[in-house]
């Protein structure tokens, strides 16, 4: 392996500087950590599970989760499709309909989500839509499209255009040329866009917040309402359950192929090092 | 690909049906006036525009300028210093420090806010250190306050500024650290001459990315601040949720968004000067 170029130390105050913004990321959340498990009972600590085990005896607590999850399921689905839809649709073309695609997928990302929120909550109203899970579904696709969309399109950039010039060559269609050159090639980006959607639809709360019904919140607009109402073991359950559900999420994440799509474009020599490293 | 523009259709109408058209609705709204019990009136006028500059406001929007402005340059100045330490460590603790993050960050906000409540809290494990100690304090005033919200939005945002300053470390080339070191600079020295230069496009992306969805935030004012630290996020909300005025509420997101549209191009525009000029 060539060895990867020296790059000379930092100075002592940035590398303090690191630790202690890492230091106060984490005592807050190693705090609720242990609050979940250390409870006082008459001045006394003691270490108990039984919290986590409300958590999921909480007939509202799992309400909430599962309108979470069809909410992320449904919307993540049907923003994967659009999004790999809008990426093939915007792939080395150039004209008045990939403009206003690119320029509105621009739009949407850089819209203040409060905006975002909001906007859609006034068009609910002219179009005299009920409010509820389906209008949360709708907002979350739209929020989530561009990101699903970004994430084939770096892929897509990535292909070896010798792929489709051979297979046209060979007399495929553009249909066959998609179905069974492109969109296998581009699996590990639908999964990684679908993945993305569905964290970012699961960890929303102010779109939620805008445009739900009664009675029907997700577990974090649930979490905001409990959480006004004051700190009790069961919420640092819930809380340090949601935590971990992340983390795991995050090293599995890591370790998948979907999170290298993102890491490799633009940053191509950095990955290679790593495989380098690590072989 | 023939078949390309057909592909388009669907993602347009989503886009136009759900972004375009949504964002129209609001422009016309904040032209319109509130009605009795909170319904649109749809006589149309300036007024709520005029509205939004009073006095009581525009101390609102003063106030969010302010924090959005310190939240962002506590967050390149920190920024800054993080990403070099990151990009120089061995490449090991590198992908930890990127993993150490990008984990709170991918953390759903509201819990991140919980738990920083819960540390601060009374009974939380700050309060309990401070009266061990024997200090006084107001155990309210603790648990809700500006100093508070800033350490909420810094910590949130922290990340959009670290990780573009983290790809430009990146791309580097230290040798020229080293070259200026060998001729004899300082570490000051190295900084302002050699590193800042190669990081003005990423510190650009940086403040964008921090001030944009600061200027508009919510939930950490709403949840740390109190009722007393209104904010522009927080005054929209109010115009929506509680008084029901739309008018008043699309008006005032107009304005959040003719703001951060000029503090974009404001950006953007300086990074092209300064380019040219190099």
């Amino acid at each position: 392996m060539a060895h990867e170029k020296r790059r000379p130390a930092a100075p002592l105050v940035a590398k303090v500087l690191l630790i202690i913004t890492i230091v106060f990321l984490y005592v807050p959340i190693a705090v609720m950590l242990l609050s979940a498990v250390l409870v006082r009972t008459e001045g006394e600590l003691n270490f108990t599970f039984k919290y986590f085990l409300e958590v999921f005896q909480d007939e509202s607590l799992m309400d909430a989760l599962k309108n979470s999850f069809i909410v992320g399921l449904g919307s993540s689905l049907l923003a994967t499709i659009l999004g790999t839809l809008a990426a093939l649709g915007l792939h080395r073309q150039k004209n008045a309909m990939t403009f206003l695609v690119h320029g509105l997928s621009l739009l949407s990302l850089i819209f203040p989500e409060i905006v975002f929120a909001l906007s859609l909550l006034s068009w609910f109203f002219v179009l005299k839509m009920e409010l509820g899970l389906f209008t949360v579904v709708l907002a979350h696709i739209s929020f989530t499209l561009a990101f699903a969309m970004m994430t084939v399109l770096a892929r897509l950039a990535s292909l070896d255009l010798s792929f489709e010039e051979a297979a046209k060559d060979l007399g495929a269609s553009d249909w066959q040329i998609y179905r069974k050159i492109i969109l296998p090639l581009l699996k590990p980006a639908i999964l990684g866009g679908f993945i993305l959607s569905f964290l970012l639809s699961f960890d929303d709360f102010l779109i939620t917040y805008f445009v739900n019904g009664v009675g029907q919140d997700t577990l974090p607009v649930k979490l905001y309402s409990s959480m006004k109402m004051g700190i009790t073991p069961k919420l640092n359950a819930l809380s340090s359950l949601m935590f971990l559900m992340t983390l795991s999420g995050l090293i599995f994440f890591f370790r998948s192929s979907a999170f290298r799509v993102f890491f490799e474009q633009g940053r191509g020599k950095h990955a290679e090092e790593r495989k380098e490293i690590s072989q | 690909m023939r078949l390309a523009p057909r592909l388009l259709v669907a993602p347009f109408l989503w886009f136009a049906f759900f972004v375009l058209i949504p964002l129209i609705i609001v422009m016309i709204v904040s032209l319109a006036q509130r009605g009795p019990y909170g319904i649109i009136q749809w006589t149309f006028g300036l007024q709520n525009y005029f509205n939004a500059f009073n006095l009581r406001y525009s101390g609102i929007l003063v106030e969010s300028l302010k924090l959005a402005s310190v939240t962002s340059l506590i967050c390149l100045a920190l920024g800054v210093l993080i990403a070099w330490a990151m990009a120089t460590a061995d490449a090991r603790l590198r992908s930890f420090y990127v993993m150490a993050l990008a984990l709170p960050f991918l953390t759903n906000l509201i819990i991140r806010i919980y738990a920083i409540r819960l540390f601060v809290g009374v009974d939380g494990p700050l309060q309990m250190t401070l009266s061990h100690l024997g200090i006084n304090f107001d155990p309210y005033a603790f648990t809700q306050n500006k100093v508070l919200v800033l350490y909420g939005m810094v910590t949130t945002y922290l990340p959009f500024m670290v990780f573009p300053l983290y790809g430009a470390f990146e791309k580097f080339d230290f040798n020229l650290v080293e070259a200026a070191q060998d001729l004899g600079a300082n570490s000051l020295q190295v900084f302002f001459k050699v590193l800042l230069p190669n990081l003005k496009t990423a510190m650009g992306t940086g403040l964008i990315l921090v001030f944009v969805p600061a200027l508009g935030e919510y939930v950490i004012p709403d949840l740390l601040g109190g009722a007393k630290n209104m904010l522009l996020g927080n005054l929209i909300t109010e115009q929506f949720l509680k008084s029901r005025d739309w008018p008043m509420g699309s008006a005032l997101s107009v304005i959040l968004m003719a703001i951060l549209l000029m503090f974009s191009a404001l950006v953007v525009l300086l990074r092209k000067r300064t380019k040219h000029g190099a």
